[in-house]
């Protein structure tokens, strides 16, 4: 790595630093829009004891649900769990912590952590057991409760192209928390479908400016459908 | 009779207005899709980050990176807009998406919802229903009257814990079309060929019934 050129060539360099019980942001919503390589890497890392943010927490044999099949995540912050029986088993034996957070405030928490700021108030979870233990406040009328930003030692993201200097753009509904993850981490980690070099992307097209980003790597991805559904043939 | 799945949803279609930004939950809500009136244009927004879905598409032009919040593969239509999921979440959140449609477990006579934990059974998550019962001015919940016992699901005060407080003003059940407004539910419109009788049997919460109940018509 040399001046803004943040390619790296190798899983290793990729998430080098990444230890035992650390707090980590994985991009996607299901199993779209993960960072497949680099959840691989965490299993060849063997690292446990991990908080893991994430909407979801993948299927039995991928995505998250690798790192849950090997212990590694002892803290899960996530919206929606539900497709997943390692996960069922772990939380159900108490193995695994897991703070369910409504999904438009995981990913204002994220947003929030990424922009500096604290914590916020939101209408969301009011009156539910989401907000036990919480400060509310009534503001012109309507209650609200305040939550805390999020962080992460490292944010793990896909893009569909990156340039050297770690500018993005992601591809369809593969964007999904990619976005806000990569501003909310320490060390801001992507794979990328394809790497091209700086001035190929529009910079009115970018979604992710390289400013939050620490190193890229390019990558191939399975892209595994959790739902496949088509319409008749015509 | 009460009303099928595919009525619940051809019902709700008829609330769908000219121009709407519509969000349609997981199950009976998504059907909404399949009657939206002739002559009128909605963009149906997917909070996993689609504004302007489109339909189911063909083995050819699946797309593994375009998919709902149900992790359904689809497609998007003309006009349609990607973006992350805090964008989606302030449109929601930011009242901007006109109609909401959802299913419940329970509903009670102050517009409180219960839709996504059963305490003893699995807790799969709220995922963004929440942050859709609180942000959207208009929602119509889609749900079943009663169980299969004939116990009303809609209460005096939910007894599951609460999705959101106070923020449900309209449901459609498989009996009735109903409306929540100073501590009770009013009496819209009955399914065809069940009696105001049977309703009001299955209404655990204060039902106020005026004097004519129009029925449904399809």
């Amino acid at each position: 790595m040399a001046g803004l050129n943040k390619v790296v060539t190798s899983y290793e360099e990729a998430l080098s630093g990444l230890t035992d019980d650390m707090t980590i942001m994985v991009g996607g919503f299901g199993l779209c829009g993960i960072p497949e390589g680099l959840i691989e890497q965490m299993v060849k890392l063997g690292v446990s004891g991990l908080t893991a943010i994430s909407n979801n927490a993948g299927v039995d044999d991928f995505g998250l649900g690798l790192l849950l099949k090997h212990r590694q995540i002892a803290t899960m912050i996530a919206s929606y769990v539900g497709e997943n029986a390692t996960f069922e088993q772990q939380m159900l034996s108490g193995e695994l912590n897991v703070i369910l957070t409504p999904q438009g405030t995981l990913a204002e928490k994220i947003r929030a952590g990424g922009a500096g700021i604290p914590a916020f108030f939101t209408a969301t979870g009011y009156g539910t057991p989401v907000a036990d233990g919480k400060e509310t406040r009534e503001i012109k009328g309507r209650h609200y409760v305040l939550e805390e930003s999020l962080t992460a030692d490292f944010a793990l993201i896909r893009a569909w192209k990156a340039d050297t200097m770690g500018n993005l753009v992601y591809r369809k509904t593969a964007a999904n928390f990619n976005p806000m993850m990569a501003t909310a981490g320490k060390i801001t980690v992507v794979e990328a479908e394809h790497i091209v070099q700086p001035g190929e992307l529009d910079p009115d097209h970018i979604h992710t400016p390289g400013i939050y980003v620490n190193r890229v790597i390019q990558a191939s991805f399975e892209k595994r459908i959790e739902q496949r559904t088509v319409k008749a043939a015509n | 009779m009460a009303l099928s799945r595919e009525q619940l949803a051809q019902r709700v279609a008829k609330e769908l207005k000219d121009g709407y930004y519509v969000n349609l939950g997981i199950g009976i809500p998504t059907l909404v899709a399949n009657y939206i009136p002739a002559g009128i244009e909605v963009m149906l927004q997917s909070e996993n980050g689609l504004l302007g879905m489109g339909e189911f598409p063909t083995e050819e032009t699946i797309d593994p990176d375009l998919i709902n919040a149900g992790k359904q593969t689809v497609t998007a239509v003309k006009g349609a807009s990607f973006f992350s999921s805090a964008e989606s979440f302030a449109m929601i959140r930011g009242g901007h998406v006109d109609l909401t449609v959802l299913g419940a477990f329970e509903v009670d006579v102050d517009g409180s919802i219960a839709s996504w934990m059963i305490p003893g059974k699995l807790i799969k998550g709220m995922g963004g229903a929440m942050d859709l019962v609180a942000g959207a001015e208009n929602i119509i919940v889609t749900m079943m009257h009663a169980d299969k016992y004939g116990n009303s699901k809609l209460l005096p005060k939910c007894e599951l814990p609460l999705t959101g407080y106070g923020c449900i003003k309209r449901v459609l059940t498989d009996l009735a079309f109903i409306e929540i407004k100073d501590g009770a539910f009013h009496l819209l419109e009955r399914a065809p060929g069940v009696s105001v009788e049977e309703i009001v049997s299955k209404t655990a919460g204060k039902l106020i019934v005026p004097e004519h109940v129009p029925e449904m018509v399809f």
